[in-house]
């Protein structure tokens, strides 16, 4: 399992990067973390041409947290967002969620903003995107543009990036003061695929729910947001409407049958991460809170 | 012997001083292998132009290309007379191909870069043809994987002891149990590999393989490459994990990497990567099968007639031996009355199977196992109660089942003590209390299970194993033995029985494993069959040695051997320890010599001392060396046993599936190293644990294997496997000097049967197939929520 | 050597084990071929070349990382430490490669050096831990011999070595 020949590109700045892919066209990968994207090439499943190796370009590689948004530099390593304390304390939901991301082996070369230009359903960081209205900053030849994740997924594995686009970072919106956030997944083994995973964000005023969203994991061909705000908001904590939920989640989701479980489980069990994760986020997980 | 020693291999395993195929031969030309796309198929037309066009190819082989007995097919290497249809492969494909995987066209080059990028240029034309997958489908007999199989059937066995018809027609009781078990896979960290060197000046060949056998592998590789046998030599280095698949020989790559190199005149390597090993090595355990039991209102078991179907994958090259596995070792600890067991072993269009660690007895003791446990559901009779009063007594022993088992030899257990071994397990389960702890759990809304499996293990087959031992005049201890390792402490377990047996100082002797160079004559590492095998060997081998020794020694001291004692490496006399005489000096003395190296060889010089003249200097009966070899060969295998609980949490909703206990009482006679027999048990746990909840082939219908990946096929991590609670017993094997019985395998033997035990014991509906995931057992609720049981579940007889 | 015009090779300098070291190669040779083919560190090893196994697993800067993941050209800019960096003589073994002798942590030893700098590098940030984490901590890396407890034990066994030669200068 060895990838076939390709002409390996060091761009040193965005620009010259962005020149390079306009360059080799559809023949070209970029390779920053190269954790999904090696495998397939190990397999041979891709051959590209060409692959530009962002690696070495400067200036791609920090986390800023301001008032609106944590800002994630496109070299930002899974590894280097958990252990990022500032954006912990900014929007706790991005080290709940990013815990799950593989194998700590993996965290460390991985980048977020990969994850989300791979578009795979699975990720876990295309969730969080969507549920957190990040925006993503694409540069390319015609300069740069800032693309909503919510529109930014068509499908699995398809996104509305150019060949000869760069995504240069990633902000995700903080939620408002108050607001709590959960992520749970369930996997076969620890650090697989998950077969169904959920990101939540609720709001509470007291005891009573204002408002929540969920995102899901492996069981939307897309990540969306579900909004459970009509189902949820009034109720109280601890007396919360949880079939209601399970309806919600089983009637938003989308899942496909594969040899690890079949859709219908998939559905039962987001629905079910869901209701429990709606649970322990709202019964005093404080970690949670933002 | 019986101590925890640490063992020798690690320091250097540890530091990167290993030496794996794969770290032999740098520089070496490395070969690839264009496979089979398709799981049947016709060859049509293979054109390699594109891929010569290449720089750096140095090779391109097809069938065609083969001579001699290299384009013959590959060896049956076990024949059987039930196994009427047997069929191998080619080293290459010939015309046809029977399953995804199955090697084509082989090329050469500068390194496996280059090699991949060739076979990817090289465009093969198959028309295809039906495949047939799964156990079910062969069955079926109405597509054919070979034509001239009828059926499908390679094999069709049939034993019988008593009159299952009359004792199941006079039984109180009957039940009938449809049984499936799946394939799972060896899966060693390091897969397969070759690396061969000829020599064109010596016109002999140094093969190196990550084998399970050196001599088999020397055998077949000379026959194939028709060289005289003293023109090859096999070294197996240090191998990243067998487990029964590297046992298997020649694999078509034995052939094929020396062939090349002297075709070539370069070094030719192959190293299998993780996807090869998926689709072109081997897996084990799918099999069907159909328990039909009669029993009284005790539980105690009248007879057993057990109709099973195994599917043996594309070809037989290791014959029927895991079916046969499964069919006498199925009885565990238990008298089954009158027995009676069919078996058809099927062709399907799938990798081939041969023995995975447990071979066969996984699923016979699955079949078992289930059988009891319905048996007890059936009369409200507590489950180890029922196993209880259907055990063979330890004043039993030894227990002829008479029946005739995989060495061709007959099943009779030699040792055990099945009610104490049962009594421990329960102990340490806490099996008397578990009632409490489920109504407690139910209390908190949660909802466990516990299971309970017992199994026999046949180990240490024949033929033999051999021992040789050498006191080098320097005193170092130099021991062969010709079984190859694969992590199982050999260099450790042997250095401790022959330091023993010897009396010499254990970090004096130096142990060699699977090098024909130093011991011709060997078999191989299966059947858990090591300790047993090669340590007898060792032992029989340095009890040679010793009486040399002493005997020399008796003359220098002018005292009788009998008086005489070995001590760290010291010759002494009883009760006068002052009167000594090192090995070391003995090893001198053992060989007169014409020439002195250094100042001890001087002392074994002609001149040197005084000699009788009338007596040659080395003695008619007698040889040079303080050295001395033997074999061990048992009349039949020793039997090993053991018993393991576990706990399960199943989760109401999601059906998820956790082992909170993993709980294991193990019987292997006399313990060589605890520490090393303790890790065998935690491996074969571990790999039991995958079988029962997380490993699986997945093929589809067009015999494509979807999850040929570690993405997919789901081994597990430290994070899946529970943490083993362990006890022993130790009733020595009557059958061998050390009184060892194995331990490789055990482990495995009866985790699918202990699981499916607890989650029916969780569930309250019965589990007739393994493995299970959370999804499989979420469709099960489903299932038994809407009254529409499947697979069927216990069927009571209508009489 | 002769080579395809489609495939140059690269002078690549990685600096491993503290040693800056050049060898011939093309962009596309994995770490792993770089370090066992190249360079001969054939202590790093490929047990499946998808990155789920974590026999290759080295250290990048410090940190775990599946050498068969990574482009040796990628790995230009990094200090890359192998089983042979932690400790290449059997004599003198580290913490952790001696727990792992203590507690039988090992069996066929192929999965055993993506262990050894898995929790080397895990011990660096997570000096003390609990079984659970331990067991945890190697929750990325596949072993077919042991079934892990030995290994779990070896954690906590490494964790007490390092505290104990720390506590004697």
């Amino acid at each position: 399992m060895k990838p076939a020949p390709f002409v390996h590109h060091a761009p040193r700045t965005v620009e010259e990067a962005v020149a390079v892919l306009a360059q080799v066209g559809p023949d070209g990968k970029v390779l920053a973390g190269g954790q999904s994207l090696v495998p397939v090439l190990n397999m041979r499943l891709a051959s590209p041409g060409h692959l530009v190796d962002v690696n070495g370009v400067a200036g791609l590689d920090t986390v800023e947290v301001t008032a609106e948004h944590v800002r994630v530099g496109a070299l930002v390593r899974h590894a280097g967002l958990e252990r990022h304390d500032g954006a912990a304390a900014a929007l706790p939901l991005l080290r709940q969620a990013v815990r799950h991301v593989a194998h700590p082996a993996i965290r460390t070369r991985g980048t977020t903003v990969g994850s989300l230009a791979h578009a795979d359903p699975a990720g876990e960081m295309p969730a969080v995107a969507v549920l957190t209205g990040a925006v993503l900053e694409v540069t390319g030849p015609r300069g740069t543009r800032e693309v909503a994740a919510d529109g930014f997924f068509l499908g699995p594995l398809e996104t509305v990036l150019e060949a000869d686009e760069l995504v240069v970072a990633v902000r995700f919106g903080r939620l408002p003061a108050g607001t709590r956030t959960g992520f749970a997944e369930s996997a076969r083994r620890s650090g697989d695929y998950a077969l169904a995973g959920v990101a939540l964000a609720v709001s509470t005023d007291g005891n009573t729910v204002t408002g929540a969203r969920a995102s899901f994991v492996s069981v939307t061909p897309v990540p969306d947001v579900l909004v459970l705000t009509p189902v949820l908001a009034g109720a109280r904590v601890g007396a919360l409407p949880l079939d209601a939920v399970t309806e919600a989640v089983r009637a938003h989701v989308d899942p496909e049958s594969d040899i690890h479980a079949g859709a219908d489980y998939r559905r039962m069990l987001a629905a079910e991460l869901t209701v429990r994760s709606l649970v322990s986020t709202t019964t005093g997980v404080r970690e949670g809170a933002a | 012997m019986g101590e925890k020693v640490q063992r020798r291999e690690d320091p250097r395993l540890l530091t990167g001083n290993g030496r794996y195929l794969d770290d032999l031969g740098r520089g070496a030309l490395q070969a690839a292998f264009v496979r089979s796309p398709h799981a049947h198929a016709r060859i049509v037309d293979i054109d390699i132009a594109d891929a010569w066009e290449l720089d750096g190819v140095e090779a391109i082989y097809t069938w065609e290309d083969l001579p001699g007995r290299v384009a013959e097919p590959l060896p049956v290497l076990i024949p059987h007379p039930a196994m009427t249809h047997a069929r191998t492969g080619y080293c290459l494909a010939r015309d046809e191909v029977n399953h995804v995987g199955e090697a084509v066209v082989m090329v050469v080059a500068r390194d496996r870069y280059v090699a991949e990028d060739a076979c990817a240029r090289i465009t093969v034309q198959y028309d295809t043809l039906p495949a047939v997958v799964g156990v079910a489908r062969a069955r079926d007999g109405d597509r054919l994987v070979h034509d001239d199989v009828p059926g499908n059937v390679a094999a069709n066995l049939r034993q019988e002891v008593g009159d299952v018809d009359t004792a199941m027609a006079a039984a109180p009781h009957t039940l009938t149990l449809e049984l499936a078990i799946e394939r799972s896979a060896c899966m060693p960290m390091e897969g397969k590999g070759v690396f061969a060197r000829w020599d064109a000046d010596d016109g002999s060949l140094r093969l190196y393989s990550s084998t399970q056998t050196s001599t088999g592998v020397r055998a077949a590789v000379a026959a194939k490459l028709e060289l005289p046998l003293a023109k090859v030599e096999v070294v197996t280095p240090d191998v990243g994990g067998g487990f029964g698949v590297k046992i298997v020989h020649p694999w078509p790559e034995e052939v094929l990497v020396p062939w090349a190199a002297r075709n070539l005149g370069r070094d030719v390597k192959w190293t299998e990567d993780r996807r090869e090993h998926f689709v072109s090595s081997a897996h084990e355990r799918g099999q069907l099968q159909e328990v039909t039991v009669g029993f009284d209102d005790d539980g105690r078991l009248l007879a057993l007639d057990v109709h099973f179907w195994h599917d043996n994958g594309a070809y037989t090259p290791y014959g029927i031996i895991v079916p046969i596995i499964t069919a006498t070792q199925l009885l565990g600890p238990y008298k089954p009355g009158a027995y009676r067991v069919e078996f058809w072993s099927l062709y399907t269009n799938t990798v081939l199977v041969t023995p995975y660690r447990g071979a066969g007895r996984p699923q016979g003791c699955y079949a078992m196992e289930r059988t009891m446990d319905a048996i007890a559901e059936h009369r409200g009779l507590d489950r180890a109660e029922v196993r209880s009063r259907n055990f063979i007594q330890p004043d039993e022993m030894p227990w002829d089942h008479g029946l005739m088992f995989q060495d061709g030899r007959p099943l009779k257990y030699d040792s055990g003590d099945f009610p104490a071994s049962l009594a421990k397990l329960k102990a340490l389960v806490g099996w008397d209390d578990f009632a409490a702890y489920r109504e407690q759990a139910a209390r908190e809304g949660r909802r466990v299970g516990l299971g309970i499996g017992c199994y026999v293990e046949g180990t240490g087959v024949g033929p033999y194993e051999g021992g040789h031992v050498q006191v080098e005049t320097s005193g170092r201890v130099n021991v062969a033995t010709g079984l190859t390792t694969q992590g199982q402490g050999h260099q450790t377990i042997l250095a401790q029985i022959v330091a023993d047996e010897l009396g010499v100082p254990f970090d004096d002797v130096h142990v060699t494993t699977g090098d024909t160079r130093r011991m011709a004559y060997a078999v191989g590492t299966f059947a858990s069959r090591g300790a047993v095998m090669s340590g007898n060997a060792v032992a029989l081998a340095a009890r040679v040695v010793r009486a040399k020794a002493l005997r020399i020694a008796a003359e220098a001291l002018e005292v009788s051997p009998d008086d005489l004692d070995i001590a760290d490496g010291v010759v002494s006399v009883k009760g006068a320890p002052g009167t000594s005489i090192a090995l070391k000096t003995v090893a001198v003395m053992s060989n007169p010599l014409r020439y002195a190296f250094d100042a001890s060889a001087a002392a074994a010089t002609q001149f040197a001392g005084t000699f009788d003249p009338d007596t040659p200097p080395v003695g008619d009966d007698d040889e040079p060396g303080l050295e001395g070899q033997d074999f061990y060969s048992p009349t039949q295998a020793t039997f090993a046993n053991g018993m393991h609980a576990a706990v399960v949490e199943t989760d109401p909703v999601t059906a998820e599936i956790r082992i909170l206990r993993y709980c294991v009482v193990h019987d292997c006679g006399v313990m060589v190293n605890p520490m090393i027999v303790e890790g065998q048990v935690h491996g074969g746990v571990a790999q039991g644990v995958g079988g029962a909840l997380y490993e699986r082939m997945v093929y589809d219908e067009g015999g494509q294997l979807l999850n040929a990946s570690f993405m997919d096929f789901l081994m597990p991590y430290a994070s899946e496997v529970p943490h083993i609670e362990t006890d022993h017993l130790e009733t020595p094997s009557p059958l061998n000097p050390l009184g060892i019985k194995g331990a490789g395998e055990a482990g495995t033997i009866p985790v699918s049967a202990v699981i499916a035990s607890a989650i029916e014991d969780a569930e309250g509906f019965p589990i007739r197939s393994m493995p299970i995931s959370p999804a499989e057992l979420w469709e099960l609720r489903r299932r038994h929520a809407a009254s529409d049981p499947h697979p069927v579940p216990v069927q009571e007889d209508p009489r | 050597m002769s080579q395809s015009a489609a495939d140059p090779l690269l002078d690549i300098t990685v600096r491993v084990n503290g040693v800056r070291r050049t060898a011939a190669a093309p962009a596309r040779r994995l770490l792993s071929d770089f370090l066992r083919h190249d360079l001969g560190l054939t202590g790093t090893h490929v047990g499946c070349e998808h990155g789920v196994c974590g026999a290759c697993t080295v250290l990048v800067d410090g940190e775990p990382a599946r050498a068969c993941l990574m482009f040796a050209v990628t790995a230009q800019a990094h200090d890359v430490t192998t089983v042979e960096g932690i400790g290449h003589d059997p004599a003198d073994l580290d913490p952790v490669q001696q727990a792992f002798v203590e507690c039988h942590a090992l069996q066929c030893g192929f999965c055993t050096p993506g262990f050894v700098t898995t929790i080397s590098a895990y011990l660096d940030e997570h000096p003390d831990p609990s079984a659970d984490e331990a067991r945890e901590a190697i929750s990325g890396n596949l072993c077919r011999c042991t079934g892990y407890q030995n290994i779990v034990a070896a954690v906590l066994r490494a964790a007490e070595l390092r505290r104990e030669r720390e506590g004697t200068p």
